[in-house]
């Protein structure tokens, strides 16, 4: 019902480009996360969802309708700032009910709106605080409260777990994460962190240094079949290797002969390419084995953290990273030869 | 407490140095003034120590209050006016980019460097009948026939804020420009309008600030006492005039002195009271 598009947006500051090609479609009831570095623009395009800047191109539609004009105070979205932006000149009760006190609701309502939100955050009894004596974490729940006193269509939330310690973070995430789905509401996270998005989003959108939107698909997805080398590298850690492609399904790397299961259509012999393969997928024998989709090299470091095990490989100048778990830790010592078996089906090829 | 050593003769050695200028200039001259204000007036000389309430039972007059309640009268609305004013004037200063925001700020402090006879007169100038800015309107056909602005009321006030103007904005400007610009964008987010924005959010947020701008410009305007004499009628001098006229003319400075200690006293007064009322809207909204 409440579907968001956005259509060929683009943004400049000046002459600094902010966002550009920008096409989403977004679902109603999900919940997206905006992944990328710092200055990607992610948080350009969360404000010019909420209105708070104006597209230099393009289209907002929600449901069909073009917001893309409509000022901020018309669209009733809930929007948490990486500030939090929360009124430090009223009561926590006065901070959630705000929404409804420029609507005109009467102060019973407000006070029982606001009551309603507290407990949903679990700060009951906080009504008449002070924002000076809350914590960090509590801030933050009286700032969630607040944007979604008006049961917004849209939720967005610009990285407001940011300030908090990393403990709290993750279990804000949760906490997110399962009001979202209680909700049922729309939600856009802007984060550069992708441990967070992994876990809260349905959808996760990540973009690039570039400005633009590399790929938009689920978290396990995006893990498991990044679209370029920009994000495989930028969504958990990767062994990125060049290499060619020699025809009938193989890829060459330095002298080895890589066998993959899939490949890009339309790839004609001798094209450079670079193959994504995460840590975790690669095994790591003792000594020097022969045959398809094996690395030779030596042992260059062993880094023991107790909860994994990755072993760095050097094979002839490509360094090689292997993660496995402590039980299934291969009886290898620095400085050993060892062979690094990359499984075809954990080979991904990536467009250069 | 900290549990700090206590600090030896060393440690204070850089706050001597004003220490002692504050006692020269300011407790010093204060002190005599207060001491003089109970001496005894030799009428045609001067005056000979002594300690008695005549002068400050002197100033029980009809001149002496209606010009009190005056001058408390127009720096209260001047300060009124300079903080309406110079309010939204600075917030849209603070949203500008920052050479722009230079700019205006140095535009703002070269009219400081103007002296109060100056302005006094070039507003005597621009709102007398003759060549003031009334010509300027009948010759726009705004008006019939040019007018005289000066001397009254409105030339008094037009040159007051003039002068205080600079002052607000400079005592305004930092906490507005520390203001999280998130704060009104959220106001915005949550459905408020521009005009709502500005008032349940800018003004509730920076309530410490505009009372203390209208404490400053209050106080400052207390003092003015050349503005009064060339702008306005003698029914529009303030205290600080009849001060003056005690002092140097009339050669009765214990008069003087018991005048301008009563008038500091019951400014002082309405600072406090203005500021326990400030305080005390916040703590009611606490």
């Amino acid at each position: 019902m409440a579907d968001l598009t956005l259509e060929d947006i683009h943004k400049k500051f000046g002459s600094v480009i902010a966002a550009q090609d920008v096409n989403l479609d977004l679902p109603d009831g999900q919940f997206v996360c905006f992944l990328g570095p710092s200055g990607c623009g992610k948080t350009t395009l969360l404000r010019l969802i909420a209105g708070l800047e104006n597209p230099t191109r393009g289209r907002i539609l929600l449901g069909g309708q073009n917001i893309t004009r409509t000022p901020a105070h018309k669209r009733n979205f809930g929007m948490v700032f990486q500030s939090l932006a929360l009124f430090p000149h009223l009561t926590v009760g006065e901070n959630v009910a705000y929404s409804l006190r420029v609507r005109h609701a009467d102060k019973a309502a407000q006070h029982k709106r606001a009551a309603e939100l507290l407990d949903l955050v679990q700060l009951s009894g906080f009504m008449d605080r002070h924002i000076a004596q809350l914590s960090g974490g509590q801030r933050q729940r009286v700032a969630i409260a607040r944007a979604l006193a008006i049961e917004p269509q849209l939720f967005l939330l610009d990285e407001p777990l940011s300030a908090l310690d990393a403990k709290l973070r993750e279990s804000m995430q949760l906490e997110l994460r399962e009001l979202q789905q209680r909700l049922g509401v729309t939600t856009i996270l802007v984060t550069h962190d992708q441990r967070e998005a992994m876990t809260m989003s349905d959808l996760v959108v990540v973009m690039g240094p570039d400005n633009r939107v590399h790929q938009v698909d689920s978290p396990l997805e995006i893990y498991r079949n990044p679209a370029d080398t920009f994000v495989a590298d930028f969504i958990g850690s990767s062994n990125l290797l060049e290499g060619s492609y020699s025809g009938s399904g193989e890829i060459t790397i330095g002298e080895k002969r890589l066998v993959l299961e899939e490949l890009p259509e339309n790839l004609s012999s001798g094209t450079p390419v670079t193959v994504s393969v995460r840590p975790e997928d690669i095994l790591v024998l003792p000594g020097a084995e022969e045959g398809n989709n094996r690395l030779h090299g030596t042992v260059a470091f062993v880094r023991d953290v107790g909860s994994s095990v990755e072993i760095y490989l050097n094979c002839n100048g490509v360094q090689i990273i292997s993660q496995s778990t402590p039980k299934s830790r291969p009886e290898v010592r620095q400085g050993d030869k060892a062979t690094a078996i990359l499984p075809a089906a954990a080979c991904v090829v990536l467009k250069s | 407490m900290t549990g700090e050593k206590p600090k030896s003769l060393r440690t204070h050695l850089p706050v001597v140095y004003p220490a002692l200028m504050l006692c020269i200039f300011f407790i010093i001259p204060f002190g005599l003034m207060v001491a003089v204000s109970f001496f005894h007036r030799e009428p045609g000389g001067f005056y000979i120590p002594g300690f008695e309430f005549t002068n400050y039972r002197n100033l029980y007059t009809a001149l002496f209050g209606r010009t009190l309640l005056f001058s408390l009268y127009i720096a209260g609305l001047s300060a009124a006016v300079c903080v309406s004013i110079g309010f939204p004037f600075t917030y849209f200063i603070t949203r500008m980019r920052r050479r722009a925001q230079v700019v205006w700020l140095v535009f703002l402090m070269s009219v400081l460097s103007l002296s109060e006879v100056i302005v006094g007169f070039a507003w005597s100038l621009l709102l007398s009948r003759t060549a003031g800015l009334s010509n300027l309107l009948v010759w726009f056909g705004l008006m019939d026939k040019p007018v005289a602005w000066y001397p009254g009321f409105t030339a008094l006030l037009f040159g007051i804020c003039y002068i205080a103007f600079p002052y607000t904005v400079l005592v305004l400007y930092p906490s507005l420009s520390r203001l999280d610009p998130a704060l009104p964008e959220a106001a915005q987010t949550l459905g408020a309008t521009p005009i709502k924005t500005f008032f349940t959010v800018i003004v509730g947020s920076l309530r410490n600030a505009i009372v203390a701008s209208f404490v400053m410009v209050f106080v400052f305007t207390l003092g003015v006492y050349l503005l009064p004499q060339i702008l306005g009628r003698p029914r529009h001098w303030t205290l600080s005039v009849l001060i003056t006229d005690q002092a140097i003319y009339q050669t009765n400075m214990p008069m003087a002195a018991s005048m301008a200690i009563f008038f500091m006293f019951v400014s002082l007064m309405l600072v406090l009271l203005t500021m326990v009322i400030g305080k005390g809207k916040q703590a009611k909204s606490a």
